[in-house]
């Protein structure tokens, strides 16, 4: 009897000990909602130049908001895919932050058909926002009549960059220019007879990125959009040719790719083991970390084919639906579109403005020749970094890249283009 | 029959314990399990909500029209896995599964019962080896990964590093390969880490299976004339057995579950090694929660196909006991 005792006892207190660890749990899960003057940002830059640039933003913001507290809510890891399974949670809880990052343009369809971002495009108008972006870009951030996000920068995604000491080594001007692939590959060959890697490239994302500047340099700007709106045919001749250019350039990297992430092929190029590296002009930063000059130690041209083109991507920030507190998120994207947070952003990140009035003389040379293209060039989105088709898209075509990599069968990768085209194309 | 009747023999107690259950009052044994089954109950109701739970939960996802992360669109039951098994990249996946599997358990069945087979035959300093070969079993799979990465890469050449520089510093360059990101083959070198790490463990059970059989049945076997062959195969390897099989179960759902290796090592998006559980993830990650809820229960149902069965035997074992 005694011992049934003891159990019973032994049993209870195990229990309340588990009520008590619940009741603790919640406590902490709840504790800071409702009114608050916090804002929580919530982005994947946690490190490098985009720290610095987020850094910068949120100095601008303290200041001309000196009520509100910013909170930082980066998630780290993944190239934001960690961030977006994080955020895409929080979203689904109705436990939303006071804004968060996304790529502007068609990454966003997920949450306005999710209903789970507003529409700014009245914001936009009372605010006087639609005069401070030009309309190019204006009209890609655009979906079905309305604005979801506030650009904070511009990246060119079509550049490549090139090291001048290899150049001259395999008997190249680097000062040339190339008309189009055919003049660049036969460059290729040079360098590779010099025995350097003549391009350089990473893991399956770069290789998506490479393949989207062969589209754009073969399709011309006029057709790669229209590979997302329906009106070009990814089963096209022409699409071929261009998926067999690409199949060339694939076959002048470097072995390792896989092993690599973008730093690591862009720094071979820095480090004069490769000559070529096609990638955004985030590039940028790994130069001047390195302490190279532009010009002399390095150059940047638009990839061969695509001169007068502008393959854009830019980060944004939206408002949640249910969003903790309102007007802390409205005070966060005025200073995002403000000239000043757009300056002190960019400057540091090495991206540009999209704020037209943002005040750029002091920007390093690379950056004037970006501000320059932005203004004169054509726009296009890019599709590898969310511009150009949503997050389920750009995963079925990143799955057709990555096994053309293993594979090297153009036929195979352009029927999973096509299927992933007639698979997402009609939403 | 025939076999419970040695069973009970075996236990002298056996007849005495009836006759003592006989004696107590009749509402003794109803009243001993409330008090276990309280203490159970906090377990149970866990394992009720985060286990079976969410097992049904994911069940039922799978078989919704949910395919973005907006609302789900209805049920359109077993659809999601019919489009699954008719998806070439799920069923390369599978192959890569099963070679992996395969390529996972016979490296560490083999070099486990061959450095357990030493260290019995009595090497010097067993101690030393056994700590040597038990240590990467305390290394995550990620952080072993990020190393594997780096011996693994696939250069060739003067850019090679890792395994294939060393290759070809020795002049064994034929050796060089590419690894992981060979088409066919790849998913066969993320094994070799995981043969690394649990060869030691697989050589622990050995060792303890061997130290458990008696030497009056080695004894007896020379005895009857075995010469050394004739002993392990008709003495040692069948006490060795049950220690086999649990090792099987032990390394082979492991390998079933593979994800942390391949995350560590290829990243992914990567093709070549591509196994269900990235696939998993890369489903979850764009927002097709349906078809990773299909994926996840094919997994587990593969997982449970190897344990179940496993399960019930040793269950029947111990009420035979």
């Amino acid at each position: 009897m005694r011992a049934t005792h003891k159990s019973l006892a032994m049993g209870l207190a195990a229990l309340s000990l588990l009520a008590v660890s619940a009741c603790g749990g919640e406590d902490g899960g709840t504790g800071g909602g409702g009114e608050t003057q916090e804002v929580e940002v919530f982005t994947w830059w946690a490190e490098g130049s985009e720290k610095e640039g987020l850094d910068a933003l949120v100095e601008v913001f303290t200041s001309q908001n000196p009520d509100f507290e910013f909170v930082n809510g980066a998630v780290a890891g993944g190239a934001g895919s960690d961030a977006k399974n994080v955020l895409a949670s929080r979203l689904q809880t109705n436990d939303p932050p006071a804004t968060f990052q996304a790529h502007a343009g068609a990454e966003l369809t997920d949450y306005i058909e999710a209903g789970q971002i507003e529409g700014l495009s009245a914001m936009y108008e009372e605010k006087g926002w639609n005069e401070l972006f030009p309309e190019g870009l204006l009209e890609r951030l655009e979906q079905d009549g309305e604005i979801y996000s506030v650009p904070s920068n511009i990246h060119r995604a079509n550049v490549v960059w090139a090291n001048t000491a290899v150049l001259e080594e395999a008997g190249l001007d680097p000062k040339a220019s190339y008309a189009s692939l055919d003049e660049w590959i036969a460059a290729l060959e040079k360098v590779e007879a010099a025995g350097k890697i003549p391009l350089s490239v990473a893991t399956d994302w770069t290789q998506v990125h490479l393949l989207e500047t062969v589209l754009l340099a073969d399709l011309g700007a006029e057709a790669y959009s229209g590979l997302w709106d329906g009106s070009t045919d990814w089963a096209g001749e022409d699409v071929t040719a261009a998926l067999e250019d690409y199949q060339t350039l694939m076959g002048f990297t470097n072995t390792d790719r896989q092993s690599l992430d973008w730093q690591d092929a862009t720094q071979l190029v820095i480090d004069g083991e490769a000559a070529f590296n096609v990638m955004g002009d985030w590039a940028e930063a790994a130069f001047a970390t390195s302490e190279k000059t532009y010009d002399t130690d390095y150059v940047a041209f638009p990839v061969p084919g695509t001169d007068g083109v502008f393959d854009f991507l830019a980060d944004s920030f939206t408002m949640p639906v249910g969003s903790p507190n309102g007007e802390g998120t409205e005070a966060w994207l005025d200073t995002v579109a403000s000239a000043e947070g757009q300056e002190a952003f960019n400057k540091a990140k090495g991206s540009i403005p999209a704020n037209i009035e943002a005040e750029t003389a002091d920007f390093g040379p690379y950056q004037q020749t970006a501000i320059e293209s932005w203004a004169n060039d054509e726009i296009v989105s890019s599709v590898a970094h969310g511009a150009a088709a949503s997050v389920s898209w750009l995963t079925d075509i990143t799955s057709a890249v990555a096994k053309f990599g293993s594979n090297d069968d153009v036929t195979e990768l352009q029927e999973g283009l096509v299927a992933a085209a007639e698979k997402h194309a009609s939403s | 029959m025939s076999s419970t009747v040695p069973a009970s023999a075996t236990t002298p107690d056996a007849p005495h314990t009836p006759a003592k259950s006989r004696k107590s009052p009749g509402r003794r044994p109803s009243r001993s399990w409330a008090a276990p089954l309280l203490l159970i109950s906090p377990t149970l109701l866990v394992l009720g909500v985060f286990v079976y739970g969410l097992i049904a939960a994911n069940l039922n996802t799978s078989f919704q029209d949910r395919h973005t992360r907006a609302e789900s669109q209805g049920y359109v039951w077993f659809e999601n896995y019919a489009a699954l098994f008719s998806d070439d990249t799920f069923m390369y996946s599978l192959r890569n599964l099963l070679l992996y599997t395969g390529a996972f358990l016979l490296g560490t069945l083999v070099l486990g019962f061959l450095w357990a087979w030493l260290l019995e035959k009595g090497v010097r300093g067993e101690s030393l080896f056994r700590a040597v070969y038990l240590f990467p079993m305390a290394v995550s799979f990620i952080a072993s990964g990020v190393v594997w990465r780096w011996l693994l890469n696939n250069a060739e050449g003067d850019r090679s590093s890792g395994l294939n520089r060393l290759f070809g510093d020795l002049g064994l360059t034929w050796l060089q390969n590419p690894w992981w990101t060979h088409e066919r083959w790849g998913i066969v070198a993320i094994a070799v880490p995981a043969i690394w790490q649990l060869s030691g463990y697989v050589m622990a059970l050995f060792l303890a299976g061997f130290r458990g059989i008696p030497e009056e049945l080695r004894e007896a076997g020379r005895m009857d004339g075995c010469n050394e062959w004739q002993l392990y195969r008709h003495v040692l390897f069948p006490q060795l057995s049950p220690v086999a099989l649990s090792a099987i179960i032990i390394i082979g759902h492991m390998s079933l579950k593979v994800f942390d290796l391949i995350m560590a090592i290829a990243g992914q998006t990567n093709y070549t090694t591509q196994v269900p559980a990235t696939q998993m993830w890369v489903e979850f990650t764009r927002g097709d929660y349906a078809k990773s809820a299909a994926i996840g229960t094919v997994l587990l149902v593969i997982v449970a196909v190897l344990i179940v069965p496993y399960l019930v035997a040793t269950y029947r074992q111990e009420r035979r006991r």
